[in-house]
């Protein structure tokens, strides 16, 4: 689980870039804003993983899995 | 999400930026100047009384504007949400010497792209200074850099920045007679739109920037980290649609001399938009964006703007701001205290915990 919950812009998606580049298949991840939403979803797309996301209270949980 | 569309609607929102940008001038803001947020932003500084440079005191209606309809779109989309306690004070003194950048170069990261589309290649340099600036931020993200995180706040204090923008404009309108309006002829200050033009624009540009996230520091950043084009293409969009207006209404002048509100002296230029540029990649977004994340609710971009407003104070009440003649001495020195400071801030946030 990776937790980005209160990171600003670009945090969420350097965190996210960092965790990808273990190549895993899924990984999860926690985010409390609609711009980290969009911002993690683009960069994970664009590296060859879906991206889907589901409010869970005030925050966003990202399931990412490998295309 | 559709990605393809995200683009599209940041390119048509740069346009219509860009366009506004210009056109602006037109409706009677300083030339080059159609929108600036430091320039405006010291304006308002100096229109509290914060400063007494009789030039620039004026209560800009844009920047009003830009966090009243950031906010209103924010609430509409649900997206107002009141964050803070990520490193306050370090944010307010990032604030601070971006606003002395700024004032080095006489433009924020907006104006200098508005510049440009006006054919004043100093902006050139200071373009240059702006990228070198984000590349030295992007190296301590790279790092590890974190301001660490904000909590979830109570709605008002998220208000507090649009309900001071309330009673700003209240003060404008009203216009008491502690407040300091520039004198017809004494400079920029006294250069301006109708009040409702300008806060019309800046609601507009506000709501256009909350729904785009379009930054002026994140294009560069996002490009050369992520390799994510969208928010640089919301950069081009704007250049693209200013000069493109410019040259329609005949205020595009090639050259480095006698542009307006700017000077000469390249390498100052240059520095000065360093200090902008990396003091904004730790600051996580430009003047503008920090603008619209404090109307959508978050209490540390609120007191970004108050250290860019302090800060503006005190480059003129010790003559730290260039003007059309050059750089002072003082700014130099200010500018490099502030390259000192902000490379200690970055040193000091970044850790291998925080990667």
């Amino acid at each position: 689980m990776i937790d980005a919950r209160g990171r600003s812009c670009p945090e969420p998606v350097i965190m996210v870039k960092k965790a990808l580049a273990s190549k895993e298949n899924e990984y999860t991840m926690l985010v409390d804003n609609p711009t980290s939403v969009e911002n993690v979803t683009r960069f994970a797309e664009h590296n060859g993983y879906s991206v889907v996301s589901a409010a869970e209270g005030e925050d966003f949980k990202l399931t990412i899995t490998k295309k | 999400m559709d990605l393809k569309k995200e683009k599209t609607m940041i390119i048509i929102a740069g346009l219509i930026i860009g366009a506004i940008g210009s056109l602006l001038v037109l409706a009677g803001n300083p030339a080059n100047m159609g929108f600036c947020i430091a320039c405006f932003l010291r304006d308002i500084s100096g229109g509290l009384g914060l400063h007494r440079a009789a030039a620039v005191q004026y209560i800009r209606p844009e920047i009003i504007g830009l966090v009243l309809g950031a906010f209103i779109i924010a609430v509409a989309k649900k997206e107002f949400l009141p964050r803070g306690g990520s490193s306050p004070m370090t944010r307010f003194i990032l604030g601070f010497f971006v606003m002395i950048g700024c004032l080095m170069f006489l433009g924020c990261p907006f104006r200098m792209v508005l510049r440009l589309a006006g054919g004043d290649w100093n902006a050139i340099l200071g373009l240059v200074g702006f990228v070198i600036g984000i590349l030295i931020g992007i190296y301590f993200l790279n790092r590890g850099y974190s301001l660490k995180r904000t909590y979830t706040l109570p709605k008002l204090e998220g208000a507090m920045l649009p309900i001071v923008m309330v009673v700003l404009l209240v003060l404008l309108v009203a216009a008491p007679a502690f407040i300091f309006f520039s004198e017809a002829g004494a400079g920029p200050g006294a250069l301006h739109a109708a009040i409702a033009v300008s806060l019309a624009a800046g609601i507009i540009v506000g709501i256009l920037a909350q729904r785009t996230r379009l930054c002026m520091v994140g294009g560069v950043r996002d490009a050369v980290l992520f390799k994510e084009f969208k928010l640089l293409a919301g950069f081009v969009a704007i250049i693209v649609a200013a000069l493109v207006v410019n040259v329609a209404i005949g205020k595009f002048t090639g050259g480095f001399a006698g542009q307006p509100v700017a000077h000469t002296d390249g390498l100052w230029n240059c520095l000065g938009m360093v200090l902008v540029g990396f003091g904004c990649v730790l600051l996580g977004g430009c003047p503008l964006r920090q603008l619209i994340l404090a109307g959508e609710g978050n209490a540390d971009s609120a007191i970004t703007i108050l250290g860019l407003i302090v800060g503006a104070a005190f480059c003129h009440n010790f003559g730290l701001a260039s003007s059309g003649a050059g750089p002072t001495a003082n700014g130099q020195i200010a500018v490099i205290i502030g390259l000192i400071v902000v490379l200690v801030i970055a040193l000091m946030n970044s850790r291998k915990q925080n990667a």
